[in-house]
């Protein structure tokens, strides 16, 4: 239990970093990172075996994480940088001219923690597949997970790599998608529905764990599960049900929060709905 | 100079070869590829490295993104398919995993431009050199004969960035050195001239060779460059040989847009403009018919050479 509100409490200061500086640059995209931010708060400060101190690409004998849905920046930036692999005030300069903190995460400006640039939906689950591949000709045993979004799943290059997966058992990958139901143009289901996501992914192959994302115990526990559940023949897919904007009253479960900044106003309101726990940057 | 032919072999079966010499000598050499193992002469990688082997059947952009992946393992992947499914199809999983990411990917391309032959325009790519060339980052190397496919490949292994690597489809004359090793960004003198510089890449590097034997008859010396390496350009090489000869003609097969010759065009218009001919496919899709038929049709012969050497000298 004392893990568990440990764990929220970082999730409360994730959020505020995530609207100061959707704020701060007026653009990104706060929705989906406050949606998943509990489970970034999970992974990289209970589940995954990383290291922090010296940033290495290839990721040996550490745990490996992908956002493919690259858009989810915001909350992607705030956790490195909260987890130690840079300084918290590079927040600051999110999406700022010659950041390494850019619109979407990149390897390209040489952000520690970063292994891959995303943005351009539909390409991580290919990435986390090949370091997934990587570790098992290196007889490593740690983990790779990947986020994508539910949109996403509209890419058709998402089904290339869940057939892949199944079909070759790379059984050390764990995929987590983001269901909110939003996307750009609105609700998923109107856009372009993506019908039994869970069933779809069961019948190529894949072992399907479905929870609520915006629960912090139901996150850890199901992380805790896939890693107990690895290396036997299966992949994994964590269906995770979030809400856009959660955390915020006047963003929760909207489209309209995709990609849009608050005003100052609306930053002054959120912010006093999120406990300040580890000191803004 | 004689340029003898030492047999007659297709460039992609140098990439077979070559790709089985690295991944014997190298064991973080991985290979992929999308349903074309025959056709890209990876048969012997596969037989003898099966672990290190990753088929991922029709699916060309998952192999550009588990091959993006592998390297942050540290692993060197080899893709594998035709230079339609390496390029335009993934364009995109190019960009962003690979080149924008500064991954350790080389996409091998067989199966380039209209020597592909009976199967048409739908796989007769004209236009993969300028693709990948606009990649900030991308090395582009498009080498002559069998030989130097497999030198490319050791010379590729050995490099670390992303490369895309264009070969063939036929059978052509295999004339360069089986010693001689591929620098990247070297251009390779095969005969000095006075008249003028024809630089040439891939398949059209004989043909421009046939091309300098009958100029030479009529007493024109040409001079001879392969540029395999067409990113980086050897710009010293290329501006040394046009300042002695001043006029070019280029040759490649592939679109005028893009190619070699706009390479070359862009070099010579900043640093010493000359008069230029360029031996190219001009704004056409390809089709159906046998290589040489191809060849002929769309002026990538030695004697559509041949007229762009007088044509360039006549506007000097």
């Amino acid at each position: 239990m004392i893990e568990i509100q440990k764990l929220e409490r970082i999730a409360s200061q994730v959020r505020r970093d995530i609207v100061r500086m959707v704020h701060g640059c007026q653009s990104g995209h706060p929705g989906g990172s406050l949606g998943c931010t509990d489970f970034l708060t999970a992974l990289y400060f209970h589940e995954m075996k990383v290291k922090t101190e010296k940033f290495e690409m290839n990721g040996l004998d550490e745990d490996i994480f992908f956002l493919s849905n690259g858009h989810l920046s915001p909350v992607f930036y705030s956790v490195l940088a909260r987890r130690g692999y840079f300084k918290i005030s590079d927040l600051g300069s999110f999406r700022q001219l010659h950041s390494a903190l850019q619109g979407h995460p990149t390897t390209h400006e040489g952000l520690p923690g970063v292994r891959i640039s995303s943005g351009s939906l539909g390409q991580g689950m290919s990435n986390a597949i090949g370091a997934a591949q990587a570790k098992k000709l290196l007889k490593d045993q740690s983990l790779v997970f990947v986020l994508m979004g539910d949109g996403e799943q509209q890419e058709g290059q998402v089904w290339e790599a869940a057939m892949y997966a199944a079909g070759k058992n790379v059984d050390n990958l764990v995929a987590a998608i983001d269901y909110n139901g939003q996307q750009i143009d609105g609700p998923v289901s109107k856009v372009m529905p993506l019908g039994d996501l869970g069933a779809k992914y069961e019948s190529f192959g894949w072992i399907v764990n479905s929870f609520d994302g915006n629960n912090m115990q139901e996150v850890v526990e199901t992380l805790e599960l896939a890693r107990k559940t690895a290396h036997q023949g299966k992949p994994q897919l964590l269906l995770m049900k979030t809400e856009m904007g959660q955390g915020i009253d006047f963003m929760v479960g909207s489209h309209k929060w995709h990609g849009a900044a608050p005003t100052d106003e609306q930053l002054k309101n959120a912010l006093s709905q999120l406990e300040e726990t580890l000191g803004d940057y | 100079m004689e340029f003898i032919i030492q047999n007659y072999q297709d460039t992609r079966s140098g990439f077979g070869v070559g790709l089985h010499e690295v991944g014997k000598a190298n064991p973080k050499v991985v290979a992929l590829c999308a349903d074309l193992i025959g056709s890209l002469k990876m048969d012997a990688f596969v037989k003898d490295f099966p672990e290190r082997f990753f088929q991922t059947g029709i699916a060309e952009a998952n192999m550009i993104g588990i091959a993006a992946g592998l390297t942050i393992g540290g692993f060197i992947p080899f893709t594998g398919t035709f230079a339609n499914f390496s390029t335009g199809r993934v364009y995109d999983q190019i960009r962003q995993s690979v080149a924008y990411s500064g991954k350790n990917v080389k996409i091998c391309a067989s199966h380039a431009g209209v020597t592909l032959g009976e199967d048409g325009a739908t796989h007769q790519i004209l236009e993969d050199i300028g693709l990948m060339k606009m990649l900030p980052g991308m090395t582009v190397i498009v080498p002559c004969d069998f030989n130097q496919t497999r030198a490319a490949v050791h010379a590729i292994a050995a490099y670390d960035g992303p490369v895309y690597l264009r070969f063939g489809r036929p059978k052509v004359p295999n004339f360069t050195s089986d010693t001689e090793p591929l620098i990247i960004g070297k251009a390779q003198m095969l005969q000095q001239g006075t008249d003028v510089s024809i630089f040439a890449t891939g398949h059209l590097v004989w043909k421009a060779i046939e091309a300098i034997q009958q100029l030479e008859k009529e007493g024109i010396h040409a001079e001879l460059i392969n540029i395999h390496t067409i990113k980086p350009l050897d710009d010293t090489a290329i501006l040394e040989s046009v300042r002695k000869t001043k006029c070019v003609v280029t040759a490649e097969e592939h679109q005028r847009n893009g190619g070699l010759g706009d390479s070359i065009a862009q070099l010579l218009v900043r640093e010493f403009p000359l008069p230029l001919e360029m031996v190219a496919v001009n704004d056409q899709f390809g089709q159906s018919g046998t290589p040489d038929e191809l060849l002929t049709y769309y002026g990538l012969e030695s004697q559509d050479i041949i007229a762009a050497v007088k044509k360039v000298i006549s506007r000097k």
